[in-house]
């Protein structure tokens, strides 16, 4: 959460109304349980460990200035490392989502890059899982749990797909990448 | 990228490998330097002319160093399959080399171009392909057969292999009375009894249950323990992760090239499936 909140501030401080609905549209349904509370509490945090400021709005687009957040130069190196981060096999798909949304928002990174290290990392844990599940019959209790790793690792692989598509279309000149 | 950019590419690299491929015969396992048994260069497919003409494939350069397992990946209509054909002499290419075992094969003539897939190229379809009228046994021979081999010697081997792939009880069955992972084991041992340079499969597993595909993958696996090169397509990861490298195809173009280091190395092996698990309390 911490993470994502301050990748969201690298393109522009915000308030943390405006940060709750731009989590809410990247999230869709899954982020109806987040409240505005959250968020605060998580600015909160984020300021006391010297990761982001309170500062006033410079011209508010209407209405009264409103404090809005920035981040400070230690909580940039923090959002560079996070995104520079290997998730891990196990990292869940809205975490890997929200990271891409802020990689696009942000620019710090290329989606499309951490797509394709993704899927490589993603596709060694399979090619390990697939020799290990040769190595077992199917009808073994090893053999039944390697079955179950790789068909999630599979369905990982598959959503990537679309992850490629979809930030492919979006980022300019991102169709075509080759290997070079 | 461009396709004229791709174009040129292929031409060049074409220029450079004018000298380097051709030396040395066709056989393998003589103690020769383990260069790629089968090579792609400039590779391109066009399906029609002028404003409607599709490149299926357009501009492959690829190495399949000997004893490699490849998996050609992609999504429907990358071309996968065309790339396949053109590498086993099914179909001719519009543009680029194909090099078998050393020795260039796209322009060889029909003839020519039908012994050497019969010797030199194995090959696994999705749909099996086998002669409904003939037994399991006699389809496994008919290559032998057709390639002069003794019809003594096509026998033994066709014993010898369908053994290999699990199935010495079945020889006399009809493909109608065997199972699809029966079926495509029956294609397999086919696809070996000449010994090819290469076998290669498009999507062998994709009309078979898990557990058939797991049997297949295992037969892959010791063919491949043999020295056995293999170059198969599928859409599958599963398949793919079997395989010792991935590469795979956009718009008939590679778009990636991933090697997977899966030696059977149990010590370093397991590294990455330990951490699936965590035993915190």
């Amino acid at each position: 959460m911490q993470d994502v909140v301050l990748a969201l501030l690298v393109k522009e401080p915000s308030h943390g109304y405006d940060l709750r609905r731009r989590l809410v549209a990247a999230l869709g349904p899954l982020g109806e349980t987040l409240n505005a509370g959250q968020i605060y509490v998580t600015l909160t945090r984020l300021e006391k460990a010297g990761l982001a400021v309170q500062e006033r709005e410079d011209e508010p687009v209407r209405g009264p200035r409103r404090k809005v957040y920035a981040l400070t130069a230690a909580g940039q190196e923090r959002v560079a490392a996070w995104m520079a981060e290997d998730p891990g096999p196990r990292a869940d798909v809205a975490e890997f989502h929200l990271k891409l949304v802020a990689a696009g928002e942000s620019g710090l990174a290329d989606p499309l890059a951490l797509v394709d290290a993704r899927r490589r990392e993603l596709m060694r844990s399979l090619a390990e899982a697939q020799r290990a599940a040769l190595a077992h019959d199917t009808g073994s209790e090893a053999g039944l749990l390697l079955e179950g790793i790789a068909l999630r690792l599979q369905a990982d692989l598959r959503w990537l797909e679309a992850c490629e598509r979809t930030w492919s279309a979006r980022t300019p000149g991102g169709k075509g990448k080759g290997i070079e | 990228m461009t396709r004229d950019g791709q174009r040129a590419r292929g031409r060049s690299r074409r220029r450079d490998t004018d000298d380097s491929p051709g030396a040395g015969s066709a056989g393998r396992g003589h103690g020769e330097a383990a260069g790629p048994v089968l090579r792609a260069v400039g590779l391109a497919r066009v399906y029609g002319e002028d404003e409607s003409a599709v490149w299926a494939v357009d501009g492959v350069d690829l190495d399949v160093p000997t004893g490699q397992t490849l998996a050609v990946t992609g999504p429907s209509g990358c071309g996968k399959s065309t790339l396949l054909q053109l590498l086993g002499g099914l179909d001719r290419p519009t543009e680029g080399e194909v090099w078998l075992g050393g020795r260039r094969v796209d322009d060889l003539g029909e003839r020519a171009l039908a012994r050497l897939r019969r010797r030199a190229v194995g090959f696994v379809f999705q749909a099996y392909h086998l002669m409904d009228e003939l037994t399991a046994a006699e389809n496994v021979e008919l290559p032998a057969l057709l390639a002069g081999v003794s019809p003594r010697t096509a026998r033994r081997r066709a014993a010898e292999l369908l053994g290999h792939v699990g199935l010495a009880d079945r020889a006399r069955h009809l493909p109608s009375e065997l199972s699809g992972g029966q079926r495509q084991r029956v294609a397999i041992a086919r696809a070996l009894v000449n010994k090819p340079l290469v076998v290669l499969a498009d999507e062998p597993t994709g009309n078979l249950d898990s557990a058939a595909t797991h049997d297949i993958l295992r037969l892959f696996d010791e063919l491949r323990a043999a020295g056995q090169t293999l170059v198969m397509v599928t859409h599958d990861e599963r398949v793919a992760a079997t395989a010792d490298r991935i590469v795979s195809l956009r718009d008939g173009a590679l778009a990636d090239d991933t090697p997977l280091n899966t030696s059977l190395d149990t010590e370093s092996g397991s590294t990455r499936l330990g951490t699936l698990l965590s035993w915190e309390d």
